[in-house]
């Protein structure tokens, strides 16, 4: 076995341990060490992602001294690495794009617990990623839940507060329900390694036995990861969660936090039931139609909505839509489609965030939407990553979300019977994404006095804020990567999609 | 024959003060139980009007009580009792906080915000929570019905044949002795077969008790010290049976929850049970001592560097058993004689370190809630 190969346990481990080490630091030291862990598992999942594309196949790496069926393993291909790259990428730019703002909105004692938290949450992020163990999953998905909500209240007013436990409570219903489906999987199968739930689960379906405990199964696990991944009727701990929280939490848990239950579901999908068996169970037709709302409606309460970072988090609801639609195309193309949206939203949405923040910061703080009346010319790099962004979310060619609606579009057209509501769904949640973004962006444009509105005329130069531009040119290059390169990321999914199941 | 009692004579019987304690107007035991006034009230000067207001009339109807520093107490006491605790006196101090100084302008606002806010009066809020709770009902009917449905159909419990009754079971309990050395399969199952969630679930405590310093975690000294002379205001302090039976049975707790610990490989126990025994020894102490004499040996600095320590300690003997593993090194950790209280390799060691965090986790947990901080 080579060194690379030990590099996924590593990571996990690595930031399992970076979070006790942040607790009995100082906030300053704590900073230093949350960066360098992030950077250094950025580095060894780039070594693991290379090696992957190298050998062309995935492998078993056996956690212990007992293999698979016994002890713990965790299963590493090209699709879990190119995900731990990205999550890292992601993570490492929230962190560094809101650094001024924890600084101002968390009191100086505690922001070493916000370091250990984020160290908490990535471990649980990677554990997710690579584990090939249903409980594992399970336990890491209980680290994710408590470090996000330690996210969201870190911010200590009331809002932050009422929003984080809004989020704990739905949060805690979705794992409840996910436990429970996973206890009556165990009891069906007499397994929680994945690949072996998986055979046994293909026997069941032969013989025809347990059918209806089965399908209650896949129900209680996808309900439970749609409402911890705020799925349309799930959604209403998002505006507060996202609107309130301190900056890097918003992008953070935007961005990663629901990402992760998506790949979890997907991870469930394929390589748990069998896309087979998922198909055959009509579960996706249900996440189908609830994703198609969530388009809509995340978009109309989006258009709706006067604050700028809440405006953002129900545009959120209407991109989660999206991925779930794409599942529910019930197709590999639409998977794929799934898996490019969810990079594509990871990279835009947390820069929408940041810039969002750069721009009120210029309106005297105001995430009111006649505050922001010009603040694109008082804060030059902020207005332009929200109109990169924007155009992004939107669709426009050039920028990564063209790409990811070029694919749903594209393989709706391959299902039978899907393909009309999936256009329609598209186009209706196009249009709707264009009113409220260019809305905004034609807001942050106008010159405050010909709207005839009094606005703070304080400037932010790019020099005042260095650390800052780098993030949003940064995430802007992503877009325009994801936008312009998207062919080689597509066949990489589309490979490791094929190694994942 | 009766004889009419002067009212000073009458009020030093035991049955006036049965009678004042059965009204709730009196504490039986505030005469033997040290009272501490809050520090708060005293510089908040709207509080101490009221007092002030108190004084009089308490004195009044329990002239038993001449000392005018013990009165305002009992004024404190039955103002906090009836706020907070909602019992004691409750028409009288309704009265009082009607009289409590307001400006008319003011009065009217809060009568305004009391009649906007008033969810009673209005009519949208009150059909949105009938549709609410009528929802969450049939929710609750229907995920009930679904679940009991999907019990029904599941494998019967108790049968030879049940799928759970696979070989990975089997080895569990065949072999798990000769594999990892305890004679405790449940230890050996979740301490060395699937170590990598228990080390997960450890990490769990660990991030819960981070995000309860978190919320409750007082910072600013002045909040410390008004949290500390609020501490306990309604309990009593030093109280002689609490103490006496603590100075008996914590030493006991304590040594039962190590012995839980150490032999958690040899029978049932382990680190999560002695954890939250030696937790709950620790919190009997406290409440019966007190926080100064516990934060001689354990404050949050120390519960944060052994906390640490046994995560790393967990987290580097894992590395070096999944490394091992994985590149089929053998590994240099001996299994011992099963049986022998220095047996079974790591798990011994690890049984420790989880006691550690369990044991810390509990006790932080009931710190925080009390008094933010310790």
């Amino acid at each position: 076995m080579e060194l690379v190969q030990n590099f996924p346990f590593l990571t996990i481990i690595l930031a399992l341990f970076s979070g006790p080490l942040c607790s009995i630091l100082k906030s300053k030291a704590a900073k230093w060490v949350n960066t360098i862990v992030i950077a250094l598992i950025l580095v060894m999942s780039v070594a693991v992602l290379i090696f992957t594309i190298q050998t062309g196949e995935a492998y078993v790496y056996q956690m212990g001294h007992f293999s698979a069926p016994w002890g713990n393993e965790i299963r590493v291909g090209i699709l879990e690495a190119f995900m731990a790259v990205f999550f890292c990428v992601v993570m490492l730019l929230c962190m560094l794009g809101g650094r001024r703002e924890l600084a101002e909105e968390v009191e100086e004692t505690k922001q070493n617990l916000y370091y250990v938290m984020v160290g908490l949450l990535l471990s649980s992020l990677l554990a997710l990623i690579y584990t090939n163990d249903l409980f594992t999953a399970y336990v890491f998905v209980e680290i994710n839940t408590i470090s996000a909500c330690g996210l969201i209240m870190i911010r200590q007013n009331g809002r932050a507060i009422e929003a984080a436990t809004r989020y704990m409570i739905m949060s805690l219903l979705g794992s409840g329900l996910l436990l429970m489906g996973i206890c009556y999987l165990y009891d069906l199968t007499g397994h929680l390694l994945m690949s072996n739930i998986k055979e046994q689960v293909a026997l069941l379906q032969q013989s025809g036995e347990y059918h209806i405990p089965l399908l209650i199964a896949i129900t209680l696990m996808s309900v439970g990861l749609a409402i911890k991944s705020a799925l349309f009727p799930f959604h209403s701990w998002v505006p507060d969660a996202y609107g309130y929280s301190t900056l890097s939490s918003a992008a953070i848990l935007s961005s990663l936090v629901s990402k992760g239950y998506i790949f979890l579901v997907i991870k469930i999908f394929y390589r748990v039931i069998g896309f087979d068996v998922i198909r055959e169970s009509k579960v996706i037709n249900v996440l189908f139609v609830f994703g198609v709302l969530g388009m809509i409606f995340g978009s109309v309460n989006a258009i709706r909505e006067s604050n700028i970072r809440r405006m953002i988090a129900w545009s959120s609801v209407a991109q989660i839509g999206y991925i779930y639609m794409g599942f529910g195309l019930g197709t590999t193309a639409g998977m794929i489609a799934s898996l490019f949206h969810i990079l594509s939203h990871a990279a835009t949405k947390s820069m929408l965030f940041i810039s969002a923040s750069g721009l009120t910061d210029v309106s005297s703080h105001d995430t009111d939407f006649f505050g922001l009346t010009g603040s694109g010319y008082r804060n030059k790099i902020a207005g332009v990553a929200f109109t990169a962004g924007s155009l992004s979310m939107v669709g426009i060619p050039l920028f990564s979300g063209f790409i990811s609606k070029v694919l749903f579009a594209s393989a709706a057209y391959d299902t039978s019977g899907k393909l009309i509501p999936a256009m329609i769904a598209l186009a209706l949640s196009t249009l709707l994404n264009a009113i409220y973004f260019m809305k905004t962006v034609i807001r942050i444009y106008t010159p405050p006095h010909r709207a005839g509105i009094e606005t703070d005329t304080r400037t932010i130069t790019v020099r005042e804020q260095p650390q800052k531009t780098v993030v949003l040119v940064l995430f802007i290059a992503l877009n325009l990567v994801l936008g312009l390169g998207s062919q080689p990321i597509v066949n990489l999914l589309t490979k490791g999609l094929e190694m994942f199941g | 024959m009766s004889r009419k009692r002067s009212e000073e004579e009458y009020q030093k019987t035991r049955s006036f003060r049965f009678r004042q304690w059965l009204g709730g107007e009196k504490d039986p035991f505030l005469d033997t139980v040290e009272m501490k006034a809050p520090n708060a009230h005293e510089d908040d000067p709207e509080s101490v009007q009221c007092v002030q207001q108190i004084a009089p009339e308490a004195s009044g109807e329990t002239a038993a009580h001449t000392d005018g520093k013990k009165t305002k107490r009992k004024g404190i006491l039955k103002q906090g009792g009836s706020g907070a605790l909602g019992m004691g006196g409750l028409d009288m101090d309704g009265k009082r906080t009607a009289s409590a100084p307001l400006s008319y302008e003011e009065e009217k606002k809060a009568r305004l915000a009391a009649w906007v806010y008033n969810s009673d009066r209005n009519r949208d809020i009150r059909a949105f929570r009938g549709i609410y709770r009528a929802c969450a009902a049939v929710f609750c009917v229907f995920l009930l019905i679904m679940l009991l449905t999907a019990v029904s159909w599941l494998p019967t419990e108790g049968e030879e044949d049940r799928p759970v009754n696979n070989e990975v079971s089997a080895r569990y309990i065949e072999s798990g002795l000769q594999e990892t050395g305890a004679v405790n399969i449940v230890t050996g199952m979740i301490l060395d077969y699937r170590a990598f969630d228990t080390l997960g679930e450890s990490h769990v405590l660990f991030a819960a008790t981070m995000t309860v310093l978190i919320l409750l975690r007082l910072d600013r000294d002045e909040d410390k010290k008004k949290q500390h002379a609020n501490d306990r205001i309604y309990e009593p302090k030093n109280d002689v049976i609490l103490q006496t039976v603590a100075k008996i049975l914590v030493p006991l707790i304590f040594i039962f929850g190590i012995y839980v610990i150490l032999c958690g490989h040899l029978g049932p126990g382990g680190g999560f049970s002695g954890g939250a025994v030696i937790g709950a020894g620790l919190i009997l102490y406290v409440n019966a001592f007190g926080f100064a004499k516990t934060e001689r040996f354990f404050t949050a600095k120390t519960y944060m560097v052994t906390s640490f320590t046994a995560l790393a300690c967990y987290s580097l003997s894992k590395c070096y058993s999944f490394y091992t593993g994985a590149n089929e090194i053998e590994s240099v950790i001996p299994l011992g004689t099963p049986g022998a209280i220095l047996s079974s390799g790591l798990i011994f060691v690890l049984n420790i370190c989880v006691g550690i965090v369990v044991a810390g986790t509990m006790y932080t947990f009931y710190a925080m809630f009390r008094k933010g901080g310790y």
